[in-house]
């Protein structure tokens, strides 16, 4: 037998990236998306959720590190029925800054 | 305005779709709708033994017809005993709508009795899964539910329905109209363009066909691109009948249990097509030796498809069909006579070997005969396990949707269910189930449903009285430590099948066991067919798993 255990992917030396999703606004979104990254290993570094001002829609932001299999995830999230659109954002993005003073 | 229930605007939607025969158990949850569907007129319910039953009754409707099709479970056990038939849907991408009673939305989260967040459960195993919270919402979920199950690439949708929703009452003025599909992605002309032109440039191409391929009806599209450009074809486990095997470009599956010449012509390759296929594990092998002098052009439906495994040189998003249909036209007619020869000259080299193929009293041989005994117009199932190698190798398949398996899932339990929906969906053919002594067993209460609808659903039972493919892996791969894949007992399915109402013959016993078995396989009406196997008999070549496709043992 050649199989082999792959190592667990080190994604700290990765830059991070912000991830803008549109989505539907209903319980179960949460769900169907942290599933997708949960299963995968992949870390979400940071998550926030608020309901747009119709109460319809909600966006996410995701602070995530930007391996090689960033775009399969991207690509995941898009057939999520209820991710509208995906956007991506460099780290320097102050949605996740501006935060920060809570978690010290 | 019409006054109904929750339950009685499931059942009319349905109706309104199309849906024609529901596979399912009631239970205490999911009985107002059992309550309206019992006055429907046009829906003919078929009573499973068991909900994994159910769900691949309606997967084996539902790959015979190309549309999705409907099971019901109630909640809790019922539910949960469904999950197993949703992620083979998922794996396979079959168009399914399961539909599962819940307990009433004041109890949810309450550990009520008979409740399982089976929202939450199948997550990750369907496309979308919905928890209904009025019965209005039903207006929009029930033709999203098959919207979602039909469009792009098709997959399982779960739609969790509690039972105070299932009773609650609406006003509806209007239905909405019965789901269609979305529109095809749109054509990247571009990309089609440079691949005609790949192709056209290739000197030792081939063309790799997948379950996509079935799905979106682009079977003759893909047999004449191999024709119009000389192209060697191969097939998935899901792909097989896309091309006829006896088809003189055709170079039979690809993968673990391939012939040789098929894994060498791969390894040969410059230009790789591949064709609503997803480079699986069990097809490629080790990735990164795989077909590795090949550009490759990937067509898929499913954009996180592309790239996700090889790199493609040129991805194009879109339905395969369509794709096809516009390569067409831009794909020189070539006869590649000193590639083609050469594929011919491997074939001579490395063909299949199927020793005793002429003997019914063989597996392969035992394959040959039912092939011999039907014609293109039947359809086969099979479980999973050896028998089901050794009739994807054997077996001539000549047509899309004549062969149902469990591809990505590899569910033991699928075959005889997965043939009485086959039946149901196509009451003029004939069905035959191929299964194990092993797999039999997963589902086989599913009898009891087979005599009741009295389909003409046949099944050839290769009995070892092991865990066939798990005994060979041991005996190949753990130094012949044989442990919990041989049986002590060694059940009378004969008098199983009686006990149930179903005939037997027994082909061990027959004088002639070609005549027994196409005399069996004509009458009408459901029938086991058992036949012993060695169990010294492994499925060769085999690539081990891990190893390159090009690193096969035996065969």
């Amino acid at each position: 037998m050649i199989e082999q255990v792959a190592e667990p992917l080190q994604q700290t030396g990765f830059a991070k990236v912000v991830l803008e999703l549109h989505v539907n606004n209903h319980p179960g979104v949460m769900s169907h998306i942290c599933n997708l990254f949960a299963r995968r290993a992949f870390n979400v570094e940071g998550i926030l959720c608020m309901p747009m001002a119709d109460q319809t829609r909600s966006r996410i932001w995701l602070l995530v590190f930007e391996d090689q299999r960033l775009e399969q995830m991207v690509l995941q999230l898009e057939k999520l029925v209820d991710v509208l659109a995906v956007r991506r954002h460099g780290a320097e993005h102050e949605v996740f800054e501006r935060l920060e003073r809570f978690f010290h | 305005m019409m006054q109904m229930t929750g339950a009685e605007l499931i059942v009319r939607l349905l109706e309104r779709q199309g849906v024609r025969t529901i596979a399912g158990i009631p239970g205490g949850a999911i009985l107002p709708l059992y309550d309206a569907l019992s006055g429907s007129e046009i829906i003919h319910h078929v009573l499973a033994r068991h909900e994994q039953g159910a769900g691949f009754m309606a997967q084996g409707m539902a790959r015979v017809s190309g549309r999705p099709e409907v099971c019901f479970a109630s909640s809790g056990p019922g539910a949960t005993n469904l999950v197993t038939a949703i992620a083979d849907a998922a794996l396979d991408s079959i168009p399914l709508v399961a539909i599962t009673g819940q307990v009433p939305l004041s109890m949810i989260g309450t550990d009520a009795f008979q409740e399982v967040d089976i929202y939450g459960m199948t997550v990750p195993i369907t496309k979308h899964n919905f928890l209904v919270r009025s019965a209005e919402e039903l207006l929009e979920v029930i033709p999203a539910a098959f919207r979602i199950a039909m469009s792009g690439r098709p997959g399982p949708v779960l739609i969790d329905v509690p039972k105070d929703v299932q009773n609650q009452k609406i006003a509806v003025e209007d239905f909405p109209a019965p789901a269609a599909a979305d529109p095809l992605p749109e054509l990247d002309l571009e990309a089609i363009e440079t691949a005609a032109r790949m192709i056209n440039e290739a000197e030792q191409p081939v063309l790799y066909l997948g379950g996509g391929v079935i799905h979106s009806g682009a079977a003759q599209a893909a047999v004449t691109l191999a024709e119009q450009a000389g192209l060697p074809t191969t097939m998935t486990l899901m792909a097989l009948g896309a091309m006829p095997m006896d088809h003189p470009l055709a170079i039979g599956m690809l993968g673990m249990h391939a012939a040789r010449y098929t894994n060498y012509v791969l390894e040969e390759a410059d230009l790789l097509i591949c064709v609503g296929a997803r480079f699986d594990d069990r097809a490629i092998g080790k990735a990164a030796q795989f077909c590795p002098n090949a550009k490759i052009i990937h067509i898929d439906v499913d954009p996180s498809e592309l790239n996700k495994i090889k790199t493609a040189h040129i991805a194009i998003n879109g339905d395969v069909s369509a794709v096809l249909e516009a390569l067409l036209p831009r794909v020189k007619v070539m006869l590649r006579k000193r590639w083609l020869s050469h594929v011919q000259s491997q074939k001579t080299r490395f063909p299949l070997q199927m020793d005793g193929s002429d003997d019914p009293r063989t597996h392969y041989g035992l394959v040959h005969a039912v092939a011999a005994a039907l014609d293109d117009d039947a359809i086969i199932t099979t479980d999973v396990g050896q028998h089901q190698m050794w009739v994807a190798q054997a077996y001539p398949f000549r047509r899309a949707r004549q062969w149902l398996t469990s591809g990505g899932l590899g569910t033991m339990g699928f075959g005889m269910p997965a043939a009485i929906g086959a039946a149901l969906a196509a009451p003029e053919r004939t069905v035959v189930c191929f299964s194990g002594d092993g797999s039999l067993m997963m589902n086989i209460q599913e009898f009891a449903t087979l005599a009741e609808e009295g389909l003409n659903v046949k099944i050839v039972l290769m009995n070892n009285n092991s865990l066939g493919l798990v005994y060979q892996q041991q005996s190949l791969f753990y130094g012949k430590r044989v442990f919990a894949s041989k049986y002590r007992g060694s059940p009378d399915f004969l008098k199983i099948a009686e006990g149930f109402g179903i005939a037997a013959v027994d082909l061990d016993a027959a004088e002639n066991p070609r005549a027994t078995l196409a005399q069996a396989l004509t009458a009408p009406g459901p029938c086991l067919i058992h036949a012993s196997i060695d169990r010294a008999h492994f499925v060769y070549p085999m690539v081990p798993p891990g190893a390159a496709n090009t690193e096969m043992i035996g065969g």
